[in-house]
């Protein structure tokens, strides 16, 4: 096992009794159980972990949580790898795998590391100018190739999400000190909390600065305060898991990580918790300097490198210089002077930065105030820094230093981190001096709190966290007394923002380093005359991607503000969305995949279906049998086949996901009269009526029978797909129209099982059970209903159908449906009886003519135009869409009317969806399409539906329909071809 | 995420609720008496407002009762809720 060379011999919060290994890019590591992907790279001397996305420059680490831009990562292999993760935010675990993204063969030997020669070529919207000839089309493969992250996985995801719902008085995001002053105080007040913080262990910054609070070590302090809130039945504590979204109404989104080992149950958990009031103490994120070559390894944030030191005993350099603009460096060149790193000089950007400065001359560390970052140099890592007097601060000229260096720590600033706060819409206002946009007033239910509010002292972030905690506690209904803030030294924490060097080089000055958006990029966006900051975000794409411009968007601020001569709150911030760190789509999942991501009904036939080997497919969200296998050797054999049994035999249909629709009361028959085209109010108890019903703007929306089954009380069938969506417009009618009307109607779709006997030997096999109902054709005529029992299920039964045949409908309660079926099946088998699937029930309709509301239609058909228009002369009352059937448009003589349509080759089937051409030689103009289309065995030749301009006064032309390619010589004609007088289906 | 007050049922996410539309939206009739201008007000004419708003939600996975919403178009925020037949509240506060 090969030694860390770069690990301090003690200190840390990592488990040195845990080593565990890992691989980067094919090579194997060791490191500790505590360590950060990134944390362990740097202590095996691993120092560049990525390319840059455009010009696959060698990048280190910058940052050492979720603001770092560079170290970006492809985690395992298969169906479990998860693309564009951070180093930084990876726990390592034995045996990880992990690689590189955007290089190849690894990040440190890159084949396409050429492309940086080309970078003076690859400006700002290169892509959009260059590559426009002949098209972008042509270049977008190779260039997405070259500038790209991670790869998704190709096959389905193993693992499981879980998605939970929670509600809280007061959710607290983030586990640093404010975030920990928040939970307690509003705990200790009697709320609900939910304290959430995304990394593994509370504590935020407390875990690498070495502070007291309440006169005890801090660590101490926030394992205190965990067990605390733990051990209260009202607070939750969640780690791990990243707040990444605010949605309306105080919704919050969490997103959890729990378990990446294979064994673990749940990999990753969505939450959705609906806060009465949020407290934001999401912290702060240090700025980098914009100077040239700022990009080479080993030039990263001083908190970072404070980080690398304090909480992963990990030495970031040999040889530092810090550039620092802000007090709270300092704080970090003295954690990694007493770790034995040497300090070379603090570089600070602020003319008299003050006591702060002094002392640590004091401690031996040369101080150059008033000095600027000019240019850094080295390839593969850092060198060293030549930094100059400001040109403000006097001569720029002969006042150049070169520092020699192995690590440049950099500070420009802090910037509150508040995504949340501003997703939740809440204003802020610009703080000139510490260059950042600091929470106003909050916004309702939402506050920020500790370095996300602006307070970057200690003391400050635990009395403004505790404040906050208390305020949202009460403002949710808490009464109780929260107690005194927990308090820690008071010190200075000055900040003067600095952006970017003056100096030149502007064009290897990064400012967006994910991106790969240098301060030339932004300049040339200005000369070009964008002017909008969306615009400029747009066109250089700086700010965007995985990190969301954590540490790039004040710097793009700040130098915009120069170039366009604006200040910065006039410039404005660009929008914040969500994530605020990337979300693995299988948490945004969870567990609507597969079979739950769109739930299928199962008619109670489902097993018998099975068992004839039926072929289901889902129509309208019921999963239906197609067809039966066991009836012939494929497809079309068993169709011609079902259809054969249809026409000649009997056949048993499954119409059980048929909608049906109870309606009761003394005003039913006035309800229904209004919510069908058709006359409902003068059909006779027992008796049945074809219907349709429009919408309000007299488009056919449904039709279907309705069955009269006593003065008071009726029946309504929809098609399969309508149910619920009438159900509905019924209510909608009923609560918001006519709330007089004395009327119930209930959906019993699922309550009733539908099995309809349809052929020739219908009766005979019908008679072949015990029942008390007279079959006998005058007793017993097509559309009428009778109730009684068949064997010893009670059943309703209605003369309709959808073959054109001789047809029982048999309603059972959906219980009996299983034995009915099959007795049915054993009776009739002498006669041939055979299941039919909706393949042949789609075609027996088609060769009777009969139209299906959504196939044979669309959005604009009227009654008139399907051959319906003289039911209105005949009923006076109003209807559903009555008005918009007196509109000229809707007695156009050239609307698209229902038809039918003979290929002249009769074993020709015209393809559904070909057009017939108004212009048969240029094949342009449409006069209209096909609708539905087949062969027809019993009419010995193919028929075919569709939807023609003027069609019904044009029965017996000559047309030609387009489609691929062909033409299709056709007429159009009436399409009542089977049985037109109707003797078999009144048999 | 909207969370809507349904007022026979409490507060409930979003998901559970249908939007109708604004209100009032009065259906004109007998339809001969109504002109083609009038019709065509009714069928497709809103105000759309930036700001309150009066609309009927469903609470289609609840109790399937409709009922008014007064809502904020701009801020989201729902001021009240009333049931069908109760006086139509104001828009304005």
């Amino acid at each position: 096992m090969r030694t860390n060379p770069h690990r301090l011999e003690s200190g840390g919060r990592i488990d040195r009794s845990r080593p565990l290994s890992f691989v980067f890019d094919g090579r194997r590591y060791n490191g500790f159980a505590g360590d950060t992907l990134a944390s362990a790279l740097l202590a095996n001397g691993v120092r560049i972990i990525g390319r840059s996305f455009k010009l696959h420059r060698p990048r280190g680490l910058m940052g050492a949580w979720s603001e770092e831009p560079n170290a970006i990562v492809q985690l395992g292999s298969g169906a479990t790898a998860v693309p564009n993760l951070k180093a930084t935010q990876v726990e390592i675990t034995e045996g990880l795998q992990a690689r590189s993204v955007n290089c190849w063969p690894s990040a440190r030997r890159d084949a396409f590391a050429f492309l940086k020669l080309f970078g003076p070529l690859m400006p700002a919207g290169f892509y959009y100018k260059t590559f426009m000839w002949p098209s972008w089309h042509w270049f977008e493969p190779t260039i997405r190739r070259a500038a790209g992250l991670g790869i998704s996985p190709r096959v389905p995801d193993p693992d499981r999400y879980e998605e939970r719902h929670e509600h809280c008085d007061v959710l607290v995001v983030g586990g640093g000190p404010g975030g920990i002053a928040a939970a307690l105080a509003a705990s200790r007040a009697g709320a609900r909390v939910v304290l959430v913080d995304d990394r593994p262990v509370l504590g935020g910054s407390l875990q690498w600065e070495e502070k007291s609070i309440d006169g005890q070590p801090a660590l101490e302090w926030v394992a205190a305060a965990e067990q605390e809130l733990r051990a209260s039945s009202s607070a939750r504590v969640l780690k791990r898991t990243t707040a990444f979204g605010c949605y309306d109404h105080n919704l919050v989104a969490l997103s959890e990580r729990i378990g990446s080992e294979p064994a673990a149950a749940v990999r990753e958990r969505l939450w959705h918790v609906r806060a009465a009031r949020v407290v934001v103490a999401s912290g702060a994120i240090e700025r980098p300097m914009v100077f040239a070559n700022n990009d080479v390894p080993g030039i990263m944030l001083a908190s970072a490198a404070m980080s690398y030191a304090a909480q992963y005993a990990v030495r970031p350099g040999r040889r530092a210089v810090f550039v620092v603009s802000t007090d709270s460096a300092y704080e970090a060149a003295e954690s990694l002077r007493i770790r034995g790193i040497e300090i070379a000089a603090i570089v600070d950007t602020r003319k008299d930065p003050g006591e702060i400065a002094l002392s640590a001359q004091r401690a031996g560390i040369p101080i150059l105030a008033g000095y600027v970052p000019v240019r850094a140099r080295g390839t593969l890592a850092v060198k060293s820094i030549e930094v100059g007097l400001s040109p403000a601060n006097g001569t720029a000229g002969g006042s150049a230093r070169h520092l020699e260096c192995d690590l440049v720590c950099v500070s420009g600033g802090w910037t509150p981190t508040v995504h949340l706060y501003s997703q939740a819409r809440g204003q802020m206002r610009y703080d000139r001096e510490r260059g950042a946009f600091i929470p106003a007033a909050g916004t309702k239910g939402f506050q920020c709190a500790g370095a996300a509010a602006g307070n970057l002292s200690l003391h400050q972030c635990l009395t403004d966290g505790f404040a906050a905690g208390r305020e949202a506690a009460k403002a949710a209904g808490a009464t109780s007394d929260a107690g005194l803030a927990p308090i820690a030294k008071a010190e200075r924490s000055a900040v003067t923002a600095f952006w970017a060097s003056p100096r030149d080089g502007h064009r290897k000055a990064w400012v967006d380093f994910q991106n790969d958006v240098t301060r030339g990029d932004l300049e040339l966006a200005v000369r070009e005359n964008l002017r909008s900051v969306e615009h400029i975000k747009r066109y250089t794409t700086t700010g965007m991607a995985v990190d969301q411009g954590k540490t790039s968007n004040m710097n793009a601020l700040g130098i915009l503000s120069e170039l366009l001569q604006t200040s910065i709150p006039e410039i404005g911030t660009t929008t914040f969305r969500p994530p605020y760190d990337p979300v693995t789509l299988g948490t945004l999942a969870a567990r609507h995949v597969g079979g739950l991501y769109h739930p299928l009904r199962h008619t109670p036939l489902d097993r018998q279906h099975a068992a004839a080997r039926a072929v289901f497919e889902d129509f309208g969200g019921w999963w239906r049998p197609a067809w039966y296998a066991s009836h012939g050797r494929n497809r079309e054999e068993c169709i011609r086949v079902e259809k054969r049994a249809a026409r000649s035999a009997v056949s048993l249909f499954d119409g059980s996901p048929l909608g049906k629709i109870e309606v009761r009361g003394p005003d039913a028959a006035l309800f229904l009269n209004r919510m069908y085209y058709n006359t409902m109010r003068t059909l006779a108890a027992g008796r049945i009526r074809y219907g349709i019903m429009l919408s309000e703007h007299g488009v056919i929306i449904d039709d279907g029978v309705c069955i009269r089954l006593a003065d008071d009380h009726f029946l309504v069938s929809t098609t399969s797909g309508g149910a619920s969506r009438i159900f509905g417009a019924f209510e909608d009618w009923l609560q918001c129209e006519w709330p007089d009307l004395r009327v119930l109607v209930t959906n019993v779709t699922s309550a009733w099982g539908n099995i309809a006997v349809a052929g020739p030997k219908a009766r005979e096999l019908l008679s072949r059970l015990d029942t008390d109902i007279d079959l006998d054709p005058h007793a017993f005529p097509h559309l009428s209903v009778r109730r009684g029992r068949l064997e010893s299920v009670p059943v309703r039964i209605a003369r309709v159908g959808f073959t054109g045949e001789l047809s029982f409908e048999l309603s059972l309660p959906a219980g009996y449906s299983a034995s009915l079926w099959q007795l049915l099946l054993e009776r009739g088998s002498p006669m041939g009886v055979m299941p039919i699937g909706i393949e042949a029930l789609q075609e027996l309709r088609t060769e009777k003519g009969y139209l299906h509301v959504g196939t044979d239609t669309d959005g604009r058909t009227l009654p008139a135009d399907i051959g319906l228009g003289e039911v209105l002369a005949r009923k006076t009352d109003d209807f559903v869409g009555r008005r918009s059937l007196d509109r000229a448009d809707a007695k156009r003589s050239d609307r698209l009317q229902f038809v039918g349509l003979e290929a002249h080759e009769r074993a020709t089937v015209l393809p559904v969806g070909a057009h017939l051409v108004a212009d048969p030689k240029t094949r342009r103009g449409s006069h209209g399409y096909v609708t539905s289309s087949c062969m027809s065995e019993a009419l010995g030749r193919s028929v075919a539906l569709g939807l023609v301009q003027g069609g019904r006064s044009r029965l017996g032309e000559s047309v030609q329909i387009y489609s691929d390619g062909r033409l299709f010589p056709a007429r159009i004609v009436s399409p009542q071809w089977y049985d037109p007088k109707g003797e078999r289906l009144n048999a | 995420m909207l969370r809507i007050s349904c007022p026979w049922c409490g507060p409930r996410d979003e998901p559970e609720f249908r939007w109708g539309g604004e209100v009032p939206v009065i259906r004109p009739g007998p339809p001969e008496a109504v002109s083609d201008s009038a019709w065509a007000e009714y069928l497709f004419i809103r105000d759309n407002p930036k700001g309150w708003v009066r609309e009927r939600w469903l609470h289609a996975l609840g109790c399937r009762q409709w009922f008014i919403v007064v809502r904020n178009t701009l801020s989201h925020e729902i001021r009240t809720t009333t049931k069908l037949g109760d006086s139509l509240p104001e828009t304005a506060p």
